[in-house]
């Protein structure tokens, strides 16, 4: 490629770059403005002000909401990978009656998108007492649709391994158990790994049911916090919302930056699988 | 390694049956049925039952508010097709779809094709093209409402040129381009590296065949690229109406809806209908409707899949 090509293709790409970079930098630095400035069009704040970063504590229970969305995501991860990973292996390696008719039952969940049955599913929650609680956004990512993706990425994965490890496995004395256990899921670590991501982000960035089933601040997300931050005439406090905003995103992404390959990697599977 | 062979020759000695009854195939197929069944019961009790249940509430009159559950048959279908709303949500939900395909696939491409010229750094431009993938949705939908407010930055860059940037998220034409525009930069990162393994796949002769017979770029790009890496387009152009039909909380942050009706896409109305209005009966024949049109797509992309048959693992 010619000198002048090269050139071209660095521009294009840099200007590109903005509209992806940009938001993430004006949301860093206008939380530390101070609100009467907060539309001020500077790259870099005149006066640091910390008032907004404090106010997000002062004006909703933020750390209690914080970790409500962290115990919540680290929980639905953990249990997707366990259901997934033991449905993936059956469907994938182990013969039994009605094994096929079974997995297009449990396909129909990556069908129904989870609007289609938020009304029934507020009805089911409501009767078992369950409405302003975290088991719908635990339960149903676990065992529901969410999940049901997952259990396809694992399957997907089990089928490639080599028949000969299990035998290999069965020889030693492992049961169906063992051999799942200690050899198959060893193995799986890369399906496991983008299975993770992209659950964690998925319950890390639910909205809609949230806003459904929760109505007490103490028992919030944070999506759905974030957007909480008004004046008495719900106008949004657009500096305490930024603050909120960059707390909620920067962690997700340090951890991105630095296990980029594999973020990129497994949610573009998981995106084309689903 | 004789003594090897002929026990993998004879499976039925190992392991040596402890019990009369509980063969191999009877464990496996009780391991079988026991490692789906939590998998099995969730989609059952989550997935399918709600779904019969939209389809039964639809065919009520249901008000939450005033406790009443009447069986009233198509009324509510009756109703849909006189909501005088509907039209319009219709259009919404389409405009912003093909906008977003449209959007968001030819950004996808171009940033493709620019990274596909493997120059030195390509992978840092990699990352920051993915990154708002992994930021928060509704925290990156802030940021974008924040920028586009009259007095916003968006603006603020515009009157620099010296261009008055219009009040981007309360009139009608904007607010919708500006909820595709946000929802492109979130997640076209992922068309980008959908299109890029694409496009590492297409053979280094053929283009060097093609530029030895003296062909332009731009020739080779629509002549040779874009049918070899077709298949993709379309499976990420399904992929992506699909997900657009669920687009929400973009559309709850930026617009909520407006203005007028200008945004109200199918899930917002439905949200609308059964969490404000608590019309419930209406939001299940709501439900119902998004899932006949999801449904139509899904069996469009599976036909599709087979028929470009696409290198799946």
């Amino acid at each position: 490629m010619s000198r002048r090509a090269k050139i071209l293709v660095y521009a294009a790409l840099s200007v590109l770059c903005v509209p992806f970079v940009f938001p993430t930098w004006w949301m860093v630095t206008s939380s530390f403005k101070p609100n009467a400035d907060i539309f001020s069009a500077r790259l870099w704040p005149r006066h640091l002000s910390l008032q907004p970063w404090h106010d997000v504590f002062t004006l909703q229970p933020f750390a209690r909401q914080y970790a409500n969305s962290l115990y919540i995501a680290l929980l639905v991860t953990a249990g997707t990978m366990v259901v997934a990973s033991m449905a993936g292996y059956a469907f994938a390696r182990i013969r039994f009656r009605g094994q096929n008719i079974l997995f297009v039952v449990v396909l129909t969940g990556l069908l129904i998108p989870s609007e289609v049955t938020i009304v029934p599913l507020f009805r089911m929650f409501n009767a078992a007492g369950l409405i302003d609680t975290h088991w719908p956004l635990i339960l149903v990512p676990i065992f529901g649709a969410p999940s049901v993706l997952a259990t396809f990425i694992m399957r997907q994965f089990f089928i490639t391994l080599p028949g000969e490890l299990e035998e290999a496995a069965r020889l030693d004395g492992l049961g169906r158990a063992g051999t799942f256990r200690r050899v198959a899921l060893p193995l799986a670590r890369p399906a496991l790994g983008a299975v993770a991501i992209f659950t964690f982000l998925h319950s890390w960035n639910l909205y809609l049911e949230p806003i459904v089933f929760l109505s007490t601040k103490t028992k919030f997300t944070l999506p759905q916090a974030l957007t909480q931050f008004t004046d008495a005439y719900q106008g949004p406090l657009w500096n305490v919302q930024l603050s909120a905003a960059s707390m909620t995103a920067i962690p997700v992404l340090i951890v991105f930056v630095l296990a980029q390959r594999h973020f990129i990697e497994g949610l573009a599977q998981t995106g084309l699988k689903g | 390694m004789i003594t090897t062979i002929s026990r993998v020759d004879a499976p039925a000695t190992t392991p040596p049956p402890r019990d009369r009854f509980w063969t191999t195939r009877r464990r496996d197929e009780l391991t079988g049925w026991l490692f789906i069944a939590p998998q099995l019961a969730g989609t059952v009790v989550f997935v399918l039952v709600p779904l019969l249940l939209v389809g039964w509430y639809s065919l009520h009159e249901w008000n939450v508010l005033a406790d009443s559950f009447t069986f009233v048959g198509a009324q509510n279908y009756r109703a849909l097709a006189q909501d005088p709303k509907i039209g319009g949500v219709l259009r919404a939900s389409a405009l912003f779809s093909a906008g977003l395909v449209v959007v968001n696939l030819s950004l996808a491409l171009l940033l493709a094709v620019l990274l596909n010229q493997r120059l030195r750094g390509t992978t840092v431009f990699r990352v920051l093209f993915f990154s708002p993938v992994v930021v928060s949705l509704v925290a990156w939908t802030i940021v974008w409402r924040f920028m586009l407010q009259n007095n916003g930055g968006i603006n603020d860059l515009l009157a620099a040129v010296g261009v008055t940037g219009p009040n981007w998220l309360r009139s009608g034409g904007t607010a919708m381009a500006a909820v595709i525009v946000v929802q492109t930069f979130k997640n076209v990162g992922l068309n980008m590296v959908l299109f890029l393994a694409a496009l590492q796949g297409v053979p280094r002769e053929l283009y060097e065949a093609a530029r030895t017979d003296g062909a332009s770029a731009w020739t080779v790009f629509r002549r040779i690229t874009l049918p070899l890496i077709s298949p993709t387009v379309l499976l990420t152009s399904i992929i992506t109406v699909v997900g657009s039909l669920q687009v929400f909380a973009q559309i709850a942050v930026l617009t909520e809806g407006g203005p007028g009706t200008s945004t109200t896409v199918l899930v917002y109305y439905l949200y609308q209908q059964a969490f404000q209005f608590h019309a419930f009966g209406y939001g299940a024949t709501l439900s119902m409707l998004l899932f006949a049109i999801v449904l139509a797509l899904t069996v469009l992309q599976w036909r599709m899949r087979r028929r470009w048959v696409f290198h799946e693992s």
